[in-house]
């Protein structure tokens, strides 16, 4: 009878088990903003939605504003998606498409293994190598020439967003480059071969290629690389300079929301303090969400287009 | 499947053999809270259980603001901290806490200048004006004119704070608040603060690789961590009038000229001092104890381990770069150990 209705005990009892596996995950979820909603109260009543648009963190006068952490955490990502994506694309397309055997295993070897170290040690050659570098090399000569664009006022620190941008576009690298990777092998080698075969270039089969089939993929791992930007901490709190204001500069330095809620949370004392750091981390993971929701959106949209297209 | 059976029997025997011991073993104090002194304290803990097998500690550096909230919810037997608690924070306590001093601590400004060797002299009204933004270059006048043997070049100050919450930062700010009006006005003292200007690192470590990584820097950093990574440090002009070196004697100094005025519950700040050697940016750390003690056992031999801290523990102090209790606290410190009692009776 049970073998006959296609279900015996152990199918069922493994399908609960699975859904129970299933459920836990949202319920932490669930829990998870719960918890983060009922511990900023405090900071919610006191503030309000003022709380978004004001630009003061003052822990001695117990005065607190989300402005300068929301504007530096995005400042810093989107920079680092602008830095990161063409490198990432333009890699993967060279592994796949032109380097000789053997460079294509050393080099995917190599960029994948820098999702391997962790992001203190980002944060240490931050400070040590690549803030110096940036200083002196790019920064100081730009200020020089170009200081009257607002975008790259002095005077030079150092630490800035520029820093926490272009050390956020190295660590996020290799997630898109694998993505990205994984998207071109999905190509139907016919389709390449008959871009070929009517007489187009390498230059034009690509063009197609990636037109036709890969820019929701590759979308869908700037997100994958975006997500990991938005929520970096230690890295990132160790070059941006820590300063909450927000500044159209990029040689100025900033301030992220994971970093603050790092930076802070140990020592605050007072409890509408306490209340806004945890503030903070509901609007980082609201926005966390924001961005995965639009993403997925995003995608089913380009996904049906592409499809349609072929 | 018998072979796993019989190793999991085996792993169970030794946990119980393990669990059964621990039931006959050292008595464990628990504490949390600072990190400034945590070398220290691991150093006095290993010692001191070293020569009193019968007791253990076990302490969490979590923050001095995590050991008073530590010990406000009774989850350990003592708390530790580089701020003493305030008045607030007092009522919200079960029972009546001690401020037990256990060292000394100093934070010093240091800077990173080409061509300007050690001991720049500043003064509190310099060294505000820098840290409000005001004085903007090396070669103002302000500072020129406390160091006519140097040619001071004509750079930008790069301010350098922290960026974590810190008690380092409460005793910096706690100095410019009391010695500079305009300081109080605007910022204030606390483990954070709305900086005016600057940049803020992660630590000691990242206050110290900023200066050190950026020309025409200043940040402020303890004195172990300026000792250990040889940096330049300033001279300060003091409450006397005289420009002192930061010095493990120049901060014991300091806790020497407040000692007559001590209060009676050590909750007193150090910033300031009185006394021609004193180091003007120096505090106390403290342990906080329940007068009233739950556990008689426990309550014992956390006396007898600040018996001892407060004897042979400050002989230790000048190895690990922290500043012994000036001779006139100790006894005082003695004294208030005798209120720390178990059902009315002291356990001194």
């Amino acid at each position: 009878m049970a073998a006959r209705s296609g279900k015996n005990s152990r199918d069922l009892a493994f399908e609960k088990a699975s859904a129970f596996f299933a459920f836990l995950v949202l319920f932490l979820a669930v829990l998870l903003f719960a918890v983060l909603l009922r511990e900023s109260i405090p900071a919610l009543r006191k503030f309000g939605a003022a709380f978004l648009v004001t630009g003061t963190w003052d822990p001695v006068l117990e005065k607190f504003g989300a402005l300068p952490f929301i504007y530096g955490t995005l400042v810093s990502s989107f920079l680092a998606i602008l830095i990161a994506v063409p490198l990432s694309v333009g890699a993967a397309i060279f592994i796949d498409e032109f380097a000789p055997k053997w460079l294509k295993t050393p080099v995917s070897f190599l960029a994948e293994l820098l999702a391997a170290i962790p992001s203190v040690i980002y944060g240490l050659w931050g400070i040590f190598v690549l803030v110096p570098v940036l200083r002196d090399g790019v920064m100081k000569p730009v200020t020089k020439y170009l200081g009257w664009i607002p975008f790259f006022k002095g005077p030079v620190y150092g630490p800035s967003m520029l820093a926490a941008g272009v050390l956020l576009s190295i660590m996020i690298v290799p997630f898109i480059l694998s993505v990205s990777r994984e998207v071109l092998a999905t190509v139907p080698q016919r389709q390449k071969e008959a871009v070929l075969s009517l007489g187009g270039t390498r230059w034009e089969m690509l063009r197609i290629v990636i037109g036709q089939h890969c820019i929701p993929g590759i979308f869908g791992a700037t997100i994958i690389g975006l997500g990991r930007a938005l929520g970096e901490t230690m890295a990132v709190t160790m070059v941006i300079g820590n300063r909450p204001e927000a500044l159209l500069s990029l040689f100025q330095p900033g301030y992220s929301m994971a970093a603050v809620i790092a930076n802070e949370f140990t020592e605050a004392v007072g409890d509408v303090h306490l209340s806004s750091l945890v503030l903070i981390g509901l609007i980082l993971f609201a926005m966390t969400f924001a961005v995965n929701l639009a993403a997925k959106w995003i995608l089913t949209k380009m996904v049906a287009r592409a499809s349609r297209g072929i | 499947m018998k072979k796993i059976y019989g190793v999991l029997a085996g792993v169970l025997a030794m946990l119980a053999a393990v669990s059964f011991a621990s039931a006959a073993d050292p008595l464990t104090i628990n504490g949390a809270g600072a990190t400034f002194p945590y070398p220290l304290y691991s150093k006095w803990f290993y010692d001191y259980s070293n020569a009193n097998p019968g007791v253990r500690f076990n302490y969490q550096s979590i923050g001095s603001g995590g050991g008073i909230k530590q010990i406000t919810a009774g989850t350990v037997d003592f708390g530790a901290t580089d701020a003493p608690m305030t008045e607030d924070g007092m009522k919200k306590l079960p029972g009546s806490i001690l401020h037990i001093p256990t060292a000394l601590g100093a934070v010093v400004p240091v800077y990173n200048l080409d061509g300007v060797p050690a001991g720049l002299k500043l003064t509190s009204d310099v060294l505000a004006g820098i840290y409000l933004g005001k004085i903007t270059r090396w070669n103002d006048p302000k500072i020129s004119e406390l160091n006519k043997t140097v040619t001071m070049p004509n750079a930008d100050i790069v301010v350098a704070h922290r960026s974590d919450g810190s008690g380092t930062t409460d005793i910096f700010t706690n100095y410019l608040t009391t010695v500079n009006t305009e300081w109080r006005a605007k910022v204030g003292r606390g483990p954070s603060v709305n900086w005016p200007v600057g940049i803020g690192g992660k630590g000691n470590e990242g206050v110290a690789g900023v200066v050190k990584q950026t020309p025409g820097a200043v940040g402020y950093v303890e004195l172990a961590y300026a000792k250990q990574n040889k940096m330049k440090v300033a001279l300060l002009r003091n409450k006397e009038g005289h420009f002192v070196a930061p010095t493990l004697e120049a901060t014991s100094a300091a806790a020497a000229g407040m000692a007559k005025s001590m209060p009676e519950d050590f909750r007193v700040s150090l910033v300031d001092a009185p006394g021609k050697e004193s180091w003007p940016i120096s505090g106390l750390t403290w342990i906080l104890v329940y007068k009233d003690q739950k556990d008689e056992a426990r309550g014992k031999a956390m006396v007898q381990f600040l018996k001892w801290a407060i004897r042979d523990g400050q002989k230790m102090m000048a190895a690990l770069d922290y500043a012994p209790l000036p001779k006139a606290v100790v006894e005082k410190v003695d004294k208030a150990l005798k209120q720390i009692s178990f059902k009315g009776k002291s356990l001194y």
